[in-house]
C-alpha cells in the first residue's frame, strides 16, 4: 500500500500529510497533524465529539476520509479563539458552567459555532435540535444550551 | 496558634465558598488543548488491540498466534499464559480474568488475546491470524433464569457463605438487612402492594472510550498514562497482577472524559503493560465504542419483588423486598448497596431486604453512579406511589409522614444524624411545579432517592511558593470541576483570593493512597484534606511570624489572609501577609507546606426528591419529558455551578434509564446494540431544562458541611418517571425502559 499525498487548508494554515486510503479525517487530524482537539467517542457518527467544519459544512470527521482532505478548508476547535481572545462561545461555555468532563466540548463549540452563522438568533428548540447529534452525558445539556443562546445574544449585539 | 473560632464552624460567612469562579480546567478545554486518555503519545510508540471472543459462554481449548508474531510490524502477542505470575486476591483475579480470559471466553466481547504492532492496521490484520478454537458452551444473560438449578452454569465453586446449598451455582452471594416483623407489620395494613419490577441493564455511557498508554523498561520501571477515576487503583490492581511493586509502576491519570463509576477499575491496562513488556516499546491502546459496550462494565439488570402495606392513613406499616441482580460473568453485583438503600428514605418498624448476587454470560458490571440504588428506589417508591393514590393521598404528603429524620434508625442498621430527605420534600411540596396544570395524557411523578456517600485514604499536599501563590497537590482524578472546589476551599481556609490557588492531580508517585474518584466523596474527603492542609501551612506560617516578632506561637492567630498578634499582649506588631511570610520564608527555617493524610469517615448521606412531568402518545407510546425539577440536599454547596451540574446529570442519565437505554441479547447470547445509534442516550432535543433546587444541611462531619452530591441524582429518577408515565397512562408499568412498545402494549392492555 502506497500513502496519499494530501494538500489541505487547517484552521487557516496551509498543511499537507501523507496518508493511507482507510484513514479518517480525524485520524488524520489527530495522528498525522497533531490535532487532538476533536475527539473520537464512537467512530461510527453517532456522537459528535470529532465535529469539524469542511468548506463551511459541519462534518463528522470519522466519516470522512482523510484524502477527501484535499484542497479543502477544515476549522476545528483549535482555530476557534483568536490568539488569546476566546471565541464568545468558548467564553459562555465557562461562564455557564456548560462543561463537567469537556470531551464533548470541542464538538459542541464546532457545532455551535456553525449553528450561529447561519441563525444568529435560534430559540431553544433549535439549539436543541442543531446539537442533537452531539451527545454530552454529564451535563443534561441545560447549561450547554444557555450557554449557546447567551452567546447568540451577546454576538448579536456585537454585530 | 489559636484556631480562629469563626474559620472552624459550619455557620461563619464563607467569602470563596458559595461562589461561581471560573473552573481552572476550563481554558484548555474550550480551546482543545486538554490532553484526555487517548490523546497521549510517546516515542516509538506501538498501537495495541485486543482479540474478543464472539461467543457467550466457550471453552478455549488452544490459541495459535504464530501467523501473528510472523507478521512484520508485530512486536507482540499476549495471551492468558503470558499473566504467569500468581494472583493471590480473588477479586484481583477476577479483573485479570476480566481482562485477558482463561480457560473459557465468558460473555460476548470477551478479551482472549492482545497484539502490539507499528501501525493500527497491522494491527487490526494480525488480530485475524489468530487462531482460536472455541468449544462452544451453553449460556445464560438473563438473571431470573441464572438461577434456575438447570441454567448453564458459568463457574463451580464461587458462591460464598451466604449462599444455602441446592441452588445454582451461578448465584454467587446473600445478603440481607432490616428490622421489625414483616407479616406482623403487614397485618396492620390496610391494603397492601406485592409486584414484580424489573430493569435492563445499562451503561454508564461515558463519551471518551477507556485509553491507555503503558511503558515498561527492562529494568521493571514502568509507567502509565490512562483515563481514569483512581490511578491509585490502576496501580494497584496492575502491580498485583504483573508481579510489580506498586513503587516501581507510576501511574498518571489524564483528563478523564466521563466515568460515571465505569473508570473504577481496569480493562486494558494490565494488558498494555504486558505488551509493551513484551515488546520492549511504549503501546497505546483505545478502545472503540463497540468494545466500551461489549466488554467493559456496564451496571447490573435487575428484577426485584417488593410486598409494602400501608394504612389508610398514609403510614407505611412493613416493607420487604427481595432483589436479584446480575453482574455479569463474576461475582459483585451491586445487589448488596441496592438492597441497603432501598428503604434508606423512610422511618419504618418493619422493614426487611434479601439480595442476591447472580453471575450470567454478560460482561462483568462496574459501578455505576449510586450503583445498585436507582434500581431498589424504583421498586420501592413504585409501590408507594401506587399505594397513596389508591388511598387518593398526595404522594408527597405520604412521603413525608414516613420520611427518615435524625434519629431514625435506617433500614440498614445505622442512625441517622442531621439529614435533608424533609426539607427536600418540604420544598418540593411547596414549589410552583407541583401545583402546575397538567393536560390530557399527561402525568406527574415524584420519587426520594437515597445515597451513602464515601470517604476513604485521602493525600493532599499545599505549597507555598516564594511568590506567595498557592498549589495544591492531590490524587484524585477530577471529573466535574474538583479542582475548582479544592482551590476554593484553600482560598477560603487561608484567606487568599482563588485565583491565588492551583490545583493540580499529581502521579502515583508523588502522594500516598488515594481512594478512587467514587462514591460522591472527593468535594467531601478530598476537600477535607485540602482545608487540614490549609489548615497545617497555617499553623506554620504562624511559627515563622512568631518567630520573627520574638513572641510565642501561640500569641498569633492567622485572620483574613495574613498572621496577627493574638491580642494586645502579643505586642502591636503589623500583620504578616501570606506573600510576605512567603517571600522570606528561606530566611526562617525553608519552604512552607501543610500535608494531611486521612481515611475520611463522617461523609454525610444525601437525598434527594425528583418530580417530572410526561406526555405519553396514544398512538405510539412514545414518553415526552415535559418538565423536570431536582430537590437535593448539599450539605454545603462549594462551587453551586457544579452541584446543579451533577443534578442535572443524574437526571438526564435517570431519564434515559428509565425511557430508552437497554442492553439487548438475543437468544445467540450476542450483544445487539453495541453503539450510540442503538445504545441511545438523551439527546439535547429529548430533554428540557432540569431545575435544580439546591438545599444545604450541613454535614456535621465535614469542617463546611459539605456532602458529596454526584450520585444521588441517578436514584430517583427511574422511579419519577416510571409514576409520571403510569399516570399518564393510567396503567402501571413495572418493566424499564419505558421504550415506545412497552408502553404501547400497556395502553392496549388496559
Amino acid at each position: 500500500m502506497s500513502s496519499i499525498h494530501v494538500t489541505t487548508t487547517l484552521n487557516g494554515d496551509p498543511a499537507e500529510f501523507l496518508c493511507e486510503a482507510e484513514e479518517t479525517l480525524l485520524d488524520v487530524l489527530r495522528d498525522r497533524l497533531g490535532h487532538t482537539g476533536a475527539k473520537e467517542g464512537c467512530g461510527t457518527g453517532d456522537c459528535g465529539a470529532c465535529s469539524v467544519v469542511v468548506d463551511g459544512r459541519l462534518v463528522c470527521a470519522c466519516l470522512m476520509l482523510g484524502a477527501e482532505a484535499a484542497g479543502r478548508s477544515i476549522e476545528t476547535v483549535e482555530g476557534m479563539a483568536e490568539g488569546d481572545k476566546l471565541h464568545p462561545l468558548q467564553r459562555k461555555f465557562l461562564d455557564h458552567a456548560a462543561l463537567q468532563c469537556g470531551i464533548c466540548t470541542p464538538g459542541l463549540l464546532v457545532a455551535a459555532k456553525s449553528l450561529l452563522e447561519r441563525e444568529p438568533d435560534p430559540d431553544e428548540e433549535q439549539v436543541r435540535y442543531w446539537l442533537a447529534g452531539n451527545l454530552c452525558r454529564c451535563t443534561g445539556y441545560d447549561k450547554i444550551i444557555r450557554a449557546v443562546l447567551d452567546a447568540a445574544a451577546e454576538m448579536r449585539e456585537a454585530s | 496558634m489559636a484556631l480562629d473560632s469563626k474559620q472552624d464552624d459550619r455557620t461563619h460567612q464563607f467569602k470563596v465558598v458559595g461562589t461561581r469562579p471560573p473552573r481552572p480546567d476550563g481554558i484548555d478545554k474550550v480551546t482543545g488543548r486538554a490532553r484526555f486518555g487517548a490523546d497521549m503519545t510517546a516515542p516509538g510508540m506501538l498501537t495495541g488491540r485486543i482479540l474478543r471472543s464472539p461467543h457467550p459462554h466457550a471453552r478455549i481449548t488452544s490459541i495459535d498466534s504464530s501467523e501473528a508474531e510472523a507478521l512484520p510490524g508485530v512486536h507482540a502477542v499476549v495471551t492468558r499464559a503470558d499473566f504467569a505470575h500468581a494472583v493471590a486476591d480473588a477479586a484481583t483475579a477476577d479483573v485479570l480474568d476480566n481482562c485477558m480470559a482463561g480457560d473459557k471466553a465468558l460473555y460476548d466481547g470477551h478479551a482472549v488475546a492482545a497484539v502490539a504492532a507499528s501501525s493500527p492496521a497491522i494491527a487490526r490484520k494480525a488480530l485475524k491470524l489468530i487462531k482460536v478454537d472455541y468449544e462452544p458452551l451453553p449460556h445464560v444473560t438473563d438473571v431470573d433464569a441464572a438461577m434456575q438449578p438447570d441454567a448453564p452454569a458459568l463457574h463451580e465453586g464461587r458462591a460464598n457463605e451466604t449462599v444455602p446449598a441446592g441452588l445454582s451455582p451461578n448465584v454467587v452471594a446473600r445478603c440481607a438487612f432490616g428490622h421489625g416483623d414483616i407479616e406482623a407489620g403487614l397485618a396492620q395494613a390496610d391494603r397492601i402492594v406485592e409486584r414484580t419490577y424489573r430493569t435492563e441493564a445499562t451503561h454508564q455511557g461515558y463519551i471518551e472510550p477507556h485509553a491507555c498508554l503503558a511503558s515498561v523498561g527492562p529494568d521493571g520501571q514502568a509507567d502509565l498514562w490512562c483515563c481514569t477515576q483512581g490511578h491509585y487503583m490502576v496501580r494497584n490492581t496492575c502491580a498485583e497482577i504483573l508481579g510489580m511493586d506498586q513503587g516501581q509502576l507510576r501511574v498518571t491519570a489524564s483528563e478523564i472524559g466521563g466515568g460515571f463509576g465505569g473508570k473504577t477499575t481496569v480493562f486494558l491496562e494490565p494488558v498494555a503493560l504486558m505488551l509493551s513488556k513484551k515488546a520492549g516499546r511504549p503501546v497505546k491502546m483505545v478502545m472503540s465504542r463497540s468494545e466500551v459496550l461489549r466488554a467493559s462494565g456496564p451496571t447490573a439488570s435487575s428484577s426485584v419483588d417488593v410486598r409494602i402495606g400501608m394504612t389508610k392513613e398514609g403510614r407505611i406499616t412493613a416493607g420487604f423486598a427481595e432483589l436479584r441482580y446480575q453482574g455479569g460473568a463474576y461475582p459483585g453485583s451491586p445487589v448488596d448497596m441496592g438492597a441497603m438503600a432501598a428503604f434508606a428514605p423512610y422511618d419504618l418498624e418493619n422493614v426487611k431486604t434479601v439480595g442476591w448476587d447472580v453471575v450470567t454470560n454478560r460482561p462483568k458490571a462496574a459501578a455505576y453512579r449510586a450503583p445498585g440504588a436507582p434500581m431498589a428506589a424504583f421498586a420501592v417508591e413504585s409501590a408507594i406511589d401506587e399505594l397513596a393514590k389508591g388511598f387518593g393521598l398526595d404522594p408527597l404528603e405520604v412521603r413525608l409522614k414516613n420520611a427518615a429524620r435524625e434519629g431514625t434508625r435506617a433500614s440498614y442498621g445505622p442512625t441517622y444524624p442531621a439529614i435533608g430527605l424533609e426539607a427536600t420534600l418540604r420544598t418540593a411540596r411547596d414549589h410552583p411545579h407541583w401545583s402546575a396544570p397538567l393536560g390530557p395524557n399527561q402525568g406527574r411523578g415524584v420519587a426520594c432517592g437515597f445515597w451513602f456517600n464515601f470517604g476513604g485514604d485521602t493525600c493532599v499536599t499545599l505549597n507555598i511558593t516564594p511568590d506567595g501563590t498557592v498549589t495544591v497537590t492531590e490524587g484524585n482524578p477530577d471529573i466535574g470541576g474538583s479542582r475548582a472546589s479544592m482551590s476554593m476551599m484553600a482560598a477560603e481556609e487561608l484567606g487568599i483570593p482563588y485565583d491565588k490557588v492551583r490545583t493540580v492531580i499529581a502521579d502515583t508517585g508523588t502522594l500516598g493512597q488515594n481512594e478512587v474518584t467514587d462514591g460522591s466523596r472527593v468535594t467531601f474527603a478530598v476537600g477535607l484534606a485540602t482545608i487540614e492542609a490549609a489548615r497545617a501551612a497555617k499553623r506554620e506560617m504562624c511559627r515563622r511570624a512568631a518567630q520573627i516578632w520574638g513572641i510565642e506561637e501561640e500569641a498569633v492567630v492567622w485572620e483574613d489572609g495574613a498572621a496577627r498578634p493574638a491580642g494586645p499582649n502579643a505586642g502591636t506588631h503589623p500583620p504578616m501577609s501570606l506573600a510576605e511570610i512567603a517571600a522570606i520564608a528561606s530566611n526562617t527555617g525553608g519552604p512552607i507546606a501543610g500535608h494531611h493524610e486521612v481515611n475520611a469517615e463522617g461523609a454525610g448521606v444525601s437525598f434527594a426528591t425528583h418530580m417530572v412531568d410526561t406526555e405519553v402518545d396514544p398512538e405510539t407510546g412514545a414518553v415526552k419529558i415535559l418538565r423536570y425539577t431536582v430537590f437535593q440536599d448539599a450539605g454545603k454547596a462549594v462551587h453551586p455551578d457544579y452541584v446543579e451540574g451533577q443534578f442535572q446529570g443524574g437526571a438526564a442519565q435517570g431519564i434515559g434509564w428509565a425511557l430508552n437505554e437497554e442492553y439487548i441479547y438475543g437468544a445467540d447470547g450476542v450483544l445487539q446494540n453495541p453503539g450510540f445509534l442503538d445504545y441511545r442516550i438523551p439527546v439535547a432535543s429529548d430533554l428540557p431544562m432540569i431545575e435544580p433546587v439546591i438545599l444545604e444541611i450541613p454535614n456535621p462531619g465535614h469542617p463546611y458541611g459539605v456532602r458529596g452530591v454526584g450520585e444521588t441524582s441517578i436514584v430517583p429518577p427511574l422511579a419519577a418517571i416510571a409514576n409520571a408515565v403510569s399516570e399518564a397512562a393510567g396503567v402501571r408499568l413495572t418493566h424499564l425502559p419505558l421504550s415506545p412498545p412497552k408502553v404501547l402494549d400497556a395502553l392496549k392492555s388496559k
